[in-house]
């Protein structure tokens, strides 16, 4: 029992491992027309989610991700000790309203699109150290509202760069458990921040590849795992530009990903026909496909165990105005089958 | 990797849509906002207007367009065909103007629609009075003072 | 061939500048301050003028013409009213255009929704 979780550099392997007990996820329209389309819970047809604002949409979302959770699980909110989620949006408007009816213990966190990782790594380390029996890890983002606060006017009629993303609208969430689940999280490995200086804002893939690279390294070398020893290393919203970089970058470090590797942002949409650019962004990108695509093969065995790492672009309009360059962020989480 | 070496690879694997045709779009949609606008003017100066006002009558009637096909959703569109084609003519300048008013109504008429009207647009105007402020300093000096 | 002029310069203008959109990493903004302080600078010189003349809505309407019309307000108010003139000139020659801008633009928000885009 008292062997050490603590592994090499960052990493911890649980003793205990967090079960994912149920998972829940909430998409728009267009996510819904996409390759994954049949694979959420539900799709939205109204962009507002039945709200007058961006902003409020996003929180319904939240709200209505997290009703889907407690319907398809026999989980109430009062059993739930506590919930890890975020968005990002100013303050984690999304979370707050989107949460705050459900009278949960709750701790809001930003970790840009890598907020899943960071949530998910969270609500897994209260488990297995036994701070909790039952948590929820969730994050969320919207189209517009991450437009209006990132961007432009939506009404703005401006040029987007073949190598920009397109912002998921669609929200994630995973019920852990202590006993039992579908599935398993083992190990962590929380990223550190990496900045190469880039400061180009409609090309976070080469912002946040980096970061990704050094999360993999790193867990590779504290768990002394070869590449192929996960089914399947998913990165978060890199797009075609970081995951290209991603793999070079690893194989200046000898090691070999090209096989295994996929990003939920390429995943998500048919990126060549719904005009989506480089691919899906935003912590919805692989929260929503964690919750259906990735989730569900594991459940069903098709993989055996997979690295699952959200990647985050820290962007800030102000300190990107004040000059300052965008770091990227990456967390590890590694989930197998039961 | 130092940062300049990564953003000189950055650059490499970074694929761009083919600036040919980008402009060929721009040229395009802006040739043909400019054609409308010709149009106008002729069809204004034949009612009689001088140049001077058909000239003013015409920025009204471009801008009240280009609010109304804001308003619509299809300036957004447009432009992200065109490119600089809506950006240039005195249409993306209303564009900038309209979406921020309806983009943050919701914010109240106040302090969303009347703070941030200016968010795009605000920099032209500001930058258009003190450049020709600027500029019409060093003529009066040339013309008046030497 | 008032038609084609127009076409041709405003288009070429357009394409112009669409060189800057992908070769910079200027954001619209930027494009759009450039293209005044461009034209107050033309217009100072008395060179865009001639484009106007040639070209019509084709040289007016793309946001350069903008600059143009400040400069020139300013330039005629300083004759008539001398120091005074720079502050009185830019507003006054700008004044339909940020007006309806302004105007048109609050009215549209009354109207219309903020979309999704597709």
């Amino acid at each position: 029992m008292n062997q050490t979780q603590i592994i090499g550099k960052a990493s911890l392997s649980f003793n205990k491992p967090a079960y994912i007990s149920n998972y829940a996820s909430v998409v728009g329209q267009l996510e819904g027309q996409g390759p994954l389309g049949k694979l959420f819970d539900c799709v939205e047809k109204d962009p507002m989610f039945g709200g007058t604002t961006w902003e409020e949409a996003e929180s319904f979302l939240q709200n209505q991700t997290l009703r889907t959770l407690f319907k398809k699980s026999s989980l109430k909110p009062t059993d739930i000790r506590y919930i890890f989620a975020g968005d990002l949006l100013g303050q984690l408007i999304a979370s707050t309203f989107g949460i705050i009816n459900y009278n949960m213990p709750f701790f809001g966190l930003y970790g840009a699109c890598s907020t899943m990782g960071e949530s998910l790594a969270l609500a897994s380390m209260t488990i297995a150290g036994g701070f909790a029996d039952k948590t929820i890890a969730m994050a969320s983002s919207h189209f517009a509202s991450a437009e209006k606060t990132f961007r432009f006017p939506l009404g703005y009629g401006c040029q987007r760069k073949q190598c920009a993303t397109w912002t998921v609208t669609g929200c994630g969430a995973v019920a852990l458990d202590s006993k039992e689940g579908i599935a398993k999280i083992t190990g962590i490995t929380p990223g550190k921040m990496v900045d190469f200086g880039v400061k180009e804002s409609d090309n976070m893939g080469a912002c946040m590849a980096p970061a990704a690279a050094d999360t993999i390294l790193t867990h590779l070398t504290d768990f002394n795992l070869n590449a192929n020893y996960y089914d399947k290393i998913i990165t978060g919203d890199l797009g075609y530009v970081g995951q290209t970089i991603l793999i070079n970058l690893l194989k200046q470090n000898k090691i070999d990903i090209s096989a295994n590797h996929m990003d939920c942002g390429i995943e998500i949409f048919d990126n060549a026909n719904q005009g989506t650019g480089s691919g899906g962004s935003g912590c919805g990108c692989s929260a929503s496909t964690l919750c259906s695509m990735i989730l569900k093969n594991i459940e069903n065995k098709v993989w055996k165990r997979v690295l699952f790492v959200p990647t985050g672009a820290l962007l800030n309009p102000i300190s990107f105005n004040e000059g300052k360059s965008i770091p990227g962020i990456a967390h590890a989480v590694v989930i197998e089958e039961v | 990797m130092n940062n300049q070496e990564y953003a000189k690879y950055v650059k490499e694997v970074t694929p761009a849509k083919s600036l040919w045709l980008n402009m060929l779009k721009a040229f395009v949609i802006g040739g043909i906002i400019c054609t409308i606008a010709q149009f106008i003017l002729n069809y204004l100066i034949s009612m009689d207007f001088s140049k001077e006002d058909a000239a003013g009558i015409l920025n009204i009637i471009l801008i009240g367009f280009a609010v109304i096909f804001t308003g619509l959703g299809y300036y957004s569109k447009l432009g992200n065909f065109a490119g600089a084609g809506t950006l240039v003519p005195i249409t993306g300048f209303a564009n900038s103007i309209a979406s921020a008013t309806i983009e943050y109504k919701k914010e109240g008429y106040v302090f969303g629609v009347g703070c941030k009207i200016f968010t795009i647009a605000g920099p032209v105007i500001l930058y258009g009075i003190v450049s020709s402020w600027f500029a019409g300093l060093i003529y009066y000096i040339v013309n008046y003072v030497i | 061939m008032d038609y084609l002029k127009a076409f041709i310069v405003g288009g070429l203008i357009c394409a112009i500048v669409q060189i800057f959109i992908d070769k910079t990493k200027l954001l619209p903004g930027r494009i759009m301050v450039g293209l005044v302080v461009l034209g107050v600078i033309l217009g100072s010189f008395n060179l865009y003028e001639p484009v106007i003349d040639f070209a019509g809505a084709g040289a007016s309407v793309p946001l350069i013409g903008f600059g143009n019309t400040l400069i020139k307000g300013v330039k005629e108010a300083v004759d008539e009213e001398g120091l005074l003139g720079l502050f009185t000139g830019g507003f006054k020659a700008s004044a339909i255009g940020i007006s309806a801008a302004l105007i048109l633009s609050y009215i549209g928000s009354f109207i219309f929704k903020p979309k999704m885009k597709k």
